[in-house]
């Protein structure tokens, strides 16, 4: 018997009752979040919850355990979902295609393939070496990361619906048009050579072939643990800093200095959030924090997007592949996108 | 046999190597791992998601950090084959 096939053998009844109790608990733990920390801090530990302090911690022990449980369910749901798609058969998808069309097909699958951008630089050379155009394969680079499931829980936990929406289709317009644009600027011969000259040898493995639903479930539960292994430090500080601008910054400070009248707040906001290295996790609470305190939509969603669209480890992965001058192209591009979408969505909202 | 670890070297791909020769160990095959950091070279193997495993130039598995346990069982087939 192959390997494969034992392992389709078995999907325990366990696994599903397993499941099923988990997903009871979560519901539960949801939503005795906010009885549970006004009891607690309120009546136990006997804090005023309207004064600075009360107000600052309550926020931080709520907000981390709302968060955590935010991030659990929705990161094991998008890792089931994604492992339906892989990165072999969105190249296949892409394989040939056009610009236009095909950007808007790489944007979308940045989105749904699950990706992690510690592989761009062999999925970069995989892509083109297969005959993605250059302008698609960015279109896919950008949406993955700036689309993210961490980013989609954390800001429909949040903030609702209504702006998550906003989000996506913002980050899919930017990943769609920056893409377009740099296959336009006809940017290959700042390719690194040795990216077109690779021959693609084997049989393509795609590793999602022969899953059981035991195995996604398994999937998921690994992904939440590795994800919040990775980003529980950036969460906590993130959250603290949250904490202290919601109980001691005062009520005026940041909308006077970065507020709907300065016109340069959203480029301010980008130019901090570029180099800055942090993810969806850690920026997510201070733009909570920032947006209680009068901070507009749009300049705080440019903020986290410019964080989480482009760090400076990620564009040093890529100068394996990519010249200085593409790699320079690439996030001015990104950045001017990002920029007009935060002036957009100040003006409209 | 030879056993090859792609990966930029990443802990993805430390992990990967460590499962590995646990599992190597534990079949008591006699086997050659060889780690290959080289970008272009992963990406000749067809390899998008590092880290990945390939085993007398066929690749096994790409994508994710298996336990050392269900290396064991993607090679115990192959020790098999390569006896014959």
């Amino acid at each position: 018997m192959s390997v494969a096939e034992r392992l389709r053998a078995r999907t325990p009844v366990r696994r599903w009752v397993g499941l099923g109790v988990a997903a009871a608990l979560w519901v539960g733990l949801y939503r005795a979040n906010r009885p549970l920390w006004d009891w607690l801090l309120g009546d136990v530990v006997g804090l005023d919850l309207e004064s600075r302090l009360g107000s600052g911690v309550h926020f931080f022990f709520y907000d981390s355990v709302k968060i955590a449980l935010l991030l659990v369910g929705i990161i094991f749901l998008v890792t089931v979902l994604r492992s339906f798609m892989s990165v072999e058969r969105t190249r296949a998808l892409l394989g040939g295609r056009r610009e236009g069309l095909g950007n808007v097909m790489a944007a979308g699958l940045g989105v749904v393939t699950p990706f992690c951008s510690c592989s761009a630089v062999p999925a970069f050379i995989g892509f083109v070496a297969a005959g993605v155009p250059l302008g698609v394969t960015m279109s896919f680079l950008i949406a993955s990361p700036l689309i993210n499931e961490v980013a989609i829980a954390l800001l429909f936990g949040l903030f609702g619906l209504g702006p998550t929406l906003m989000y996506v289709g913002a980050g899919l317009v930017i990943a769609v048009v920056a893409g377009f644009v740099l296959g336009r600027l006809r940017m290959e011969r700042w390719v690194e050579p040795f990216v077109f000259e690779t021959r693609l040898g084997g049989k393509v493995v795609d590793s999602t072939v022969g899953l059981t639903w035991d195995d996604r479930i398994q999937m998921g539960v690994e992904e939440v643990a590795t994800i919040l292994r990775k980003i529980w430090p950036f969460l906590l500080v993130g959250i603290g800093l949250g904490a202290v601008i919601h109980g001691w910054a005062p009520e005026d400070f940041f909308a006077t200095y970065a507020g709907a009248d300065n016109p340069l707040a959203v480029l301010v906001a980008v130019a901090i959030g570029v180099p800055l290295y942090s993810n969806a996790a850690g920026v997510l609470p201070l733009v909570d924090a920032l947006y209680d305190k009068g901070l507009p939509m749009g300049t705080l969603l440019a903020f986290m997007m410019a964080v989480v669209a482009l760090s400076l480890p990620e564009l040093i992965l890529l100068r394996r592949v990519l010249a200085p001058r593409l790699i320079a192209t690439f996030v001015g591009v990104v950045a001017a996108g990002i920029v007009a979408v935060g002036y957009l969505f100040n003006a409209v909202l | 046999m030879k056993i090859k670890v792609l990966g930029p070297g990443c802990a993805n791909c430390v992990n990967l190597e460590k499962a590995t020769r646990e599992a190597v160990a534990a079949l008591g095959i006699d086997a050659e791992i060889e780690k290959v950091t080289d970008y272009a070279e992963i990406a000749a193997y067809g390899i998008m998601r590092t880290p990945g495993l390939v085993v007398d130039e066929e690749v096994v598995l790409s994508g994710r950090v298996p336990t050392a346990a269900s290396v064991r069982e993607l090679l115990e087939p192959l020790v098999a084959g390569g006896a014959r």
